[in-house]
Order: C-alpha cells, then sequence, then structure tokens
C-alpha cells in the first residue's frame, strides 16, 4: 500500500500545507471530515453505488493484440475512457462531491486545464444538487472549447482565468483566490494528486479505485501481476491511481511527462500551490510555464508523491515529446480503434518507444480518458485527412 | 531579544502613534523613490513586495505590478541589492511568497536579508505549521517574522500564531486577495479587536483597507494599517511623488482618529 502521510501531510520531504492562513482552518477542516467519511461504511457504500450506477464502474481491460504483437510485449489497457465523462476524473469528482454535500457545502469552485476534469465535476455538481464554477486558462479555451459547452449545459459557470500565463497553473491560482475569499460555504475541487494536505492523499484514495479493480483484473486474467504498469503524469491523479494497486509488489511503475512539462524529470523541488515537490522554475524560484500538445499536461508541477516515489526509485518519470505523442495517439486509433486522449498517448509513446527493451513482457497502461475533446485539435495537426 | 521592526513600532505605537506601513512592489518603475517618499510623508516602516509569478494571495493591481516588474527584469536578488543604497529611515520589511525563500535556501535568504538591512519578512503561503525551518534561520540572522491571521482563525490558533510573530501581528482584513475595496470589511474590526485581546504585539490591519477614510477606521481599534493595491496603483498610474502625497493623506486622516481619541 502507499504510505498515508504523517499529520505534516508530507510523503517523505515533500507535500506539505504551503497555504495562507485564511486557508489553513478549512484544510483542516477538510482533513477531519475526509477521515471521517472514509471511514464511514455509508460514505464508502454511497460513493461505491454511484460509481456503479452514475460513472459505470468497473472500467473494463482490454487487451490490445494489435499494437502487442507486432512489438512483441503484451499490452492491457485500464479503460478508465469508458467512465461516464470520459476519464478517471469521475472517480475523483464524486468522492469530493459527496463530500462537499456531507460538509454542507453549497458550492464548489475548481481548476481545469484538461479536458478531463471539467465535465466530470459539472456532471457531479448537476447530480448531486450543487452551485459549480470552473476556471479554465484563457489560453487553452480554443482547444478545450468541446469542453465548454458541455459544462455549460450542465449547470456550471465557466471563468477564464486571464492571469499569468493564463494556462493551468493560473486556472489553479483563480481557483485559491476564488476559495480565499468564498472559503465559508465554498468547497474547493482539486483534480488531481497535488495541492495542501489532504487534497494529494484524499485524491489518491479516490482514484486507488483503478489500482484495486486492476489489480483483481490482472490476477483474474494473468494469474499475476504485469511486469510493467503505465500511466501520464500531468499532476498525477490517474496514475497514483493506477500505481496504488501494484506498489506492494515488484512491477515496474512508470509515470510518463510530457517534455515541456517534466516536472520530475527537469524540476527541482519547490512550493507552489500548496506543495512542497519537484516544480519546474527559474533561478530566482520563479514558476515556469509548462508546455505540452495536451492541456491537461500543462503543468509545471507534479503531485508530492510522485516527487517521493520518484526520489526513492520506487517509480520512474521519463518524458515524450510531442510528436511521439501524435504518432501514438494516430497508432492507436488505426490498429485498435480506440481514440486515446492526448494525456493518455504519452503513456502509449513510451510504450512504442521502449518496447525493444521489453521483449515478451506484460504492460499495463491506464487509458485514462477518451480522446473526442482532442479532436478538434488534432485536425489541426494531422489536417482533415487526419494523417492518412 | 526584540528586533529593530518590533521596537520601532511598539515604541512608536506606545507614544500614541497610530502606525502606517504602505506596501511597494519592488522593481516597479520608481520603487525606491516610492520608498522614500512614503517614509518621508509619514510612514512608520516599509513593506516591500518581492514579485512571484504565482501570487495566490494578490489581487489585479499587485499582481499586475508582479507582472510588470518581472518582465522588467526584476529578482529577489536585484531588489535586495537596490535595497541596501536605500536609507529610507524607517525599517523595512520583505513580503514574498515562501518559494523565493525556498530556492535560495533559508540561511541564505536569511542572511540576504539582514545585509540588504531588511528588518523583517512576511511570507503569506508560511503557515504556523510549516514556519518553523525558516523562521528559525530568520531568527539565528536577527530577522523578524511577522506572520498573519485571518477571519478564519479561531481564537486559539490566533493565540498560537501571536506567540510566534515578531515585529507585528498582521491581521488579514478580509475573507479574499488584496485589493481596494469600496468599504472597509467588518471582519477587519472584528478581527483586530481578537488580536488586540490575544496579543501585545502591534496590531495591523491589512488586505482591502484601501484609503484614508477604511485607514481610519481600522486604526479605531487596530495599532494601524497596511496599505497596498492602493499604494501599488498609484505608482504604476501616477509614480512616486502621488505615493508620498497620498502616505501624507492617509497619515492625517490616522493621527485625527487617535488625536480625537485622546482629545
Amino acid at each position: 500500500m502507499l504510505t498515508a502521510p504523517g499529520a505534516d501531510g508530507r510523503f517523505g520531504e515533500f507535500g506539505g500545507r504551503f497555504v495562507p492562513e485564511t486557508l489553513v482552518p478549512a484544510c483542516l477542516e477538510l482533513e477531519r471530515a475526509f477521515d471521517d467519511a472514509w471511514s464511514d461504511a455509508l460514505f464508502r457504500s454511497e460513493l461505491s453505488d454511484l460509481l456503479a450506477q452514475f460513472a459505470g464502474r468497473p472500467s473494463i481491460l482490454t487487451e490490445c493484440h494489435n499494437l502487442g504483437s507486432k512489438r512483441g510485449i503484451r499490452l492491457i489497457l485500464k479503460r478508465e475512457d469508458l467512465n461516464h465523462t470520459g476519464s478517471h476524473k469521475i472517480n475523483n469528482v464524486l468522492g469530493q462531491a459527496l463530500l462537499a454535500r456531507r460538509m454542507g457545502k453549497r458550492r464548489m469552485v475548481a481548476e481545469t486545464g484538461a479536458g478531463q476534469h471539467e465535465v466530470a465535476p459539472a456532471t457531479a455538481a448537476a447530480l448531486l444538487g450543487l452551485e459549480w464554477r470552473v476556471y479554465i486558462g484563457e489560453l487553452e479555451l480554443p482547444r478545450q472549447a468541446l469542453n465548454v459547452l458541455p459544462m455549460r449545459l450542465l449547470g456550471a459557470e465557466v471563468v477564464p482565468a486571464t492571469s499569468g500565463s493564463r494556462t493551468l497553473k493560473d486556472a489553479v491560482n483563480e481557483a485559491m483566490r476564488d476559495w480565499v475569499a468564498t472559503v465559508e460555504h465554498t468547497y474547493y475541487a482539486i483534480g488531481s494528486v497535488m495541492g495542501p494536505h489532504p487534497y494529494p492523499l484524499m485524491v489518491r484514495q479516490f482514484q486507488s479505485v483503478i489500482g484495486d479493480e486492476a489489480k483483481a483484473q490482472c490476477s483474474a486474467l494473468l494469474g499475476r501481476d504485469p511486469d510493467v504498469v503505465v500511466a501520464c503524469v500531468g499532476g498525477g491523479s490517474n496514475a497514483i491511481g493506477i500505481f496504488s494497486g501494484f506498489v506492494d509488489g515488484s512491477a515496474r511503475l512508470v509515470g510518463v511527462e510530457p517534455a515541456g512539462g517534466a516536472a520530475v524529470g527537469r524540476g527541482v523541488p519547490g512550493v507552489v500551490h500548496g506543495m512542497r515537490s519537484y516544480l519546474m522554475q527559474d533561478e530566482h524560484g520563479q514558476v515556469q510555464e509548462a508546455h505540452s500538445i495536451s492541456a491537461g499536461l500543462d503543468y509545471p508541477g507534479v503531485g508530492p508523491e510522485h516527487s517521493h516515489l520518484a526520489a526513492t526509485g520506487r517509480a520512474e518519470y521519463p518524458s515524450v515529446t510531442d510528436d511521439e505523442v501524435i504518432s501514438a495517439f494516430q497508432l492507436m486509433a488505426r490498429t485498435e480503434g480506440i481514440i486515446p486522449a492526448l494525456e493518455c498517448a504519452h503513456a502509449l509513446a513510451w510504450i512504442v518507444r521502449e518496447a525493444p527493451a521489453m521483449q515478451g513482457r506484460t504492460v499495463l497502461m491506464n487509458l485514462s480518458g477518451r480522446g473526442d475533446k482532442d479532436v478538434a485539435q488534432m485536425m489541426d495537426v494531422l489536417g482533415e485527412t487526419g494523417g492518412s | 531579544m526584540t528586533g529593530a521592526l518590533e521596537s520601532h513600532l511598539r515604541a512608536r505605537r506606545d507614544a500614541g502613534r497610530a502606525l502606517l506601513v504602505p506596501y511597494v512592489t519592488g522593481g516597479l518603475a520608481g520603487w525606491t523613490d516610492a520608498i522614500r517618499a512614503a517614509a518621508a510623508h509619514g510612514a512608520d516602516a516599509i513593506e516591500v513586495g518581492i514579485p512571484f509569478s504565482d501570487p495566490v494571495m494578490d489581487g489585479p493591481v499587485i499582481q499586475a505590478a508582479s507582472e510588470r516588474a518581472l518582465a522588467a527584469g526584476a529578482t529577489p536578488v536585484s531588489i535586495l541589492d537596490e535595497l541596501r543604497g536605500i536609507d529610507a529611515g524607517v525599517p523595512v520589511a520583505v513580503m514574498c511568497y515562501y518559494n523565493t525563500v525556498h530556492s535560495m535556501g533559508h540561511e541564505r535568504f536569511a542572511a540576504r536579508l539582514a545585509s540588504s538591512g531588511v528588518s523583517a519578512a512576511i511570507v503569506p503561503d508560511l503557515s504556523l505549521e510549516e514556519v518553523a525551518p525558516w523562521a528559525s534561520a530568520a531568527d539565528d540572522a536577527g530577522v523578524e517574522t511577522v506572520m498573519l491571521v485571518a477571519p478564519t482563525s479561531p481564537d486559539e490558533r490566533l493565540a498560537r500564531i501571536a506567540a510566534r510573530s515578531k515585529g507585528f501581528l498582521y491581521t488579514v482584513g478580509l475573507l479574499g486577495v488584496t485589493g481596494e475595496r469600496d468599504e472597509l470589511a467588518s471582519t477587519a474590526v472584528a478581527l483586530a479587536s481578537r488580536a488586540k485581546r490575544a496579543t501585545d504585539l502591534p496590531v495591523l490591519v491589512g488586505v482591502g483597507v484601501s484609503n484614508a477614510a477604511q485607514a481610519a477606521e481600522a486604526v479605531g481599534v487596530a495599532d494601524g494599517v497596511v496599505q497596498g493595491a492602493s499604494v501599488v496603483r498609484r505608482l504604476m498610474e501616477q509614480g512616486p511623488d502621488a505615493v508620498g502625497e497620498y502616505v501624507a493623506e492617509v497619515r492625517a486622516a490616522i493621527d485625527a482618529v487617535v488625536h480625537r481619541a485622546r482629545g
């Protein structure tokens, strides 16, 4: 099992709770509320019911015979793309929305840069009758246009973040500024395993359903754990979710970062958005902008537990380029009939690149989201022929 | 040992003076002249902001100032170097986000502040639970760490924060980020009252104290005010002289309150 952080919210030397005093009492309240809910069988069963009846869990495993056999590996996908709203984000969001309601909060606020954490919370808020506002980096709006209308249809208020670099990190800043002003009645639903304690722990627990299912499913399918478990990493919630099922075993754990947002690969420890973690920053401690073809991975930091897993050597965090990602995106569509989210195409890009060194191995990849949201952007990249 | 900022503020408060601490974003055009103008027109200390890429406690004015200063090439080192040459005649505190400190390292940053003649540091994203490593390095270097309390801080927690604070106790006047508001929030006065009951430190209200009238209202309860966005906006729009004029206006307004109270 992944370890629980101590009272100081640390995973090794990472994590913590670096927020303005205004928010500290809210973080302490949330920590108590989450601990209480997570140990409450009634809450857990309500969440399980929602995950089954609303989100459509469990998600299946799909073996990619075409892709795998050509490359001498056995490739298995964990199909989080088949969840309602099309990604793993719903696992966390349903948990946090239930918790918000339990805490008596009427309003929720969130950030998004990704296509993945916007529709899911709006859906959960609609279902549970909560008011919802979501901040999105203004620069991401064009490539996320296909997600903005559904969010509005679901009743969410979508607010462009116009400060700073106008990307995901600035959407987080705006969400935190909102929360500072509204903390008494507003719940901040962070979309990934990042932010101040207890968010990295809480989001991990809500996403651990991926790893729990995958572990049992691999056991049934393979009779053992896979040799390699691969997921993309921006903040890192889908990766921590699937890693959580295998961290105790001997499977190699691989979190794939975008080359332009490689917090673990290129960052040094720093503190932003409430946590100490690897962070892309300049020599003066100014946070640098991330650049990735995938809006969801355009983040200069990473969840603190990933920093800890990297520092201890339990997981590794290579990066792939946008070009490798585009090829992988097309490859999965053509050979397996699945259009992956650009985020997940990062994981596949690494698998394709490293397959020669993994001959005969069984590789489990978390297909954390579907690619429908990315097709307009890919049409710009590939042309209307889709690159054929 | 009581530090330079706290000794200075306590002495002035105990002499019956309402305290005024204007905030200036370091690295803006004219910022050092603004410090001198503020000091000359009645500031009791100056707070200098070190611009950061992701200022989550700041509203639009100070965000814009930070971006402008960074675009002009300001760095923590360049700002502290320039501060060394300023003899404002009043103590200087820097306000910076924690990554600026973390990036340079606690001991190095504290030593750098001391060698630049900076008395104190305000690090708004360093809570009581996280402050110890920095605060002990700052203590060793003779730099005072000013702690913040918020309207959401319960009394018991407020007392613990006040006990760790040096220089003064910074009370965040409202739920929200820095910036000018039409009225002083009711939370400002309520929190200042709670803080005054909890500590003998000078208690200053900052965040949302937007003009001379609001400053006067705040010092009805608090020992003084920090004024940020209203100062920085004048510096950006009109230059250092306007900062001096504004500080003089606020000075007169808060002095009138104190005199009335004595009267």
